[in-house]
């Protein structure tokens, strides 16, 4: 086997280039996406019999609370790649997913409180669900913490990526908590999405929504990621070109 | 228009949650172009400290030679 290729994503220089050119790409595509979503969910999309115009929150909390179990598994799966390979490109991209994971996070609870108010009653219950999105948050700033704690950049990638990987389990805790334990949660199949023939119409924008902030994930990932390669890279003949 | 933003009673809801969405989404953009752009200040400020200290010893050799 080739294995060119994941050498070359070893590559800082070639790494820092790479995520230059595609971020205005991921950028624009997600803008257009969020945009697209945000017309067929908040004004085309029929109110839900049940939840009546309540339901619209999903549009922007269920793609921030994928992100955030999404963004916690690409940092731990990059810190593990670090960890085993010694790459520092794969530390660096654990590095730059934490803070945003942690801000969806925030996102995914912030809009669920809201969501809960009307529904529910209430913003917060100490409910599996939400105690283990909770957890997910701390998880994050517990990363971001560790590292922000240890000056040497070797030592501190080493560290934080045991943390990750070990907090990684609490990712399969959120998504099953609905389905392992009584949660006032819905579960994702119990979606009231209303009569089959309006489907379509809250489904389309709802996908459209998870592949925008998806891409805008990846926008921002490489940008952070750039910002990370500069910060480890001491004094390398590239920076000059880099930078000019 | 009076309904669309009242979205039948849950307007205050469905429009913070909105509102606290897109802010998160602004600062992650805004933050995610400062960390970038400080990390490129600081290399190079970093290069041109490697160049100070490398000069004055090329200086030095040219005057010995």
């Amino acid at each position: 086997m080739n294995w060119t290729w994941f050498h070359r994503l070893g590559s800082p220089p070639y790494i820092y280039k790479l995520a230059g050119t595609l971020t205005p790409w991921f950028a624009w595509a997600a803008a257009l996406l969020i945009a697209y979503g945000l017309v067929g969910g908040i004004v085309l999309a029929p109110p839900d019999y049940q939840q009546k115009d309540a339901f619209r929150i999903i549009y922007v909390h269920a793609p921030s609370a994928w992100l955030s179990l999404m963004i916690y598994t690409t940092m731990a799966v990059s810190a593990a790649i670090g960890l085993i390979w010694r790459m520092k490109v794969s530390h660096a991209l654990a590095a730059a997913c934490a803070p945003i994971g942690a801000w969806f996070t925030v996102a995914a609870l912030g809009t669920g409180m809201l969501w809960g108010k009307p529904m529910w009653g209430t913003y917060w219950v100490w409910d599996p669900r939400l105690t283990a999105e909770l957890v997910l948050l701390f998880l994050y700033m517990g990363y971001m913490g560790l590292r922000a704690g240890i000056e040497d950049t070797q030592r501190a990638d080493r560290a934080s990526a045991v943390l990750a990987i070990v907090g990684v389990i609490n990712v399969p805790i959120v998504k099953y908590s609905v389905e392992w334990w009584n949660s006032l949660h819905q579960s994702a199949s119990v979606m009231k999405l209303g009569k089959p023939d309006i489907v379509l119409e809250m489904l389309i924008p709802l996908l459209v929504m998870f592949v925008g902030f998806t891409l805008l994930f990846f926008a921002l990932a490489l940008v952070r990621l750039r910002a990370e390669i500069l910060r480890r890279e001491r004094a390398a003949s590239w920076l000059r070109e880099a930078l000019a | 228009m009076r309904e669309f933003f009242a979205m039948s009673g849950y307007g205050l809801y469905v429009w913070s949650s909105l509102l606290l969405t897109f802010t998160i989404i602004g600062l992650n953009v805004y933050l995610a172009r400062r960390a970038l752009r400080d990390a490129r200040q600081m290399a190079q400020r970093r290069l041109a400290a490697n160049d100070s200290e490398s000069r004055p010893a090329v200086t030095k050799q040219e005057a010995t030679s």
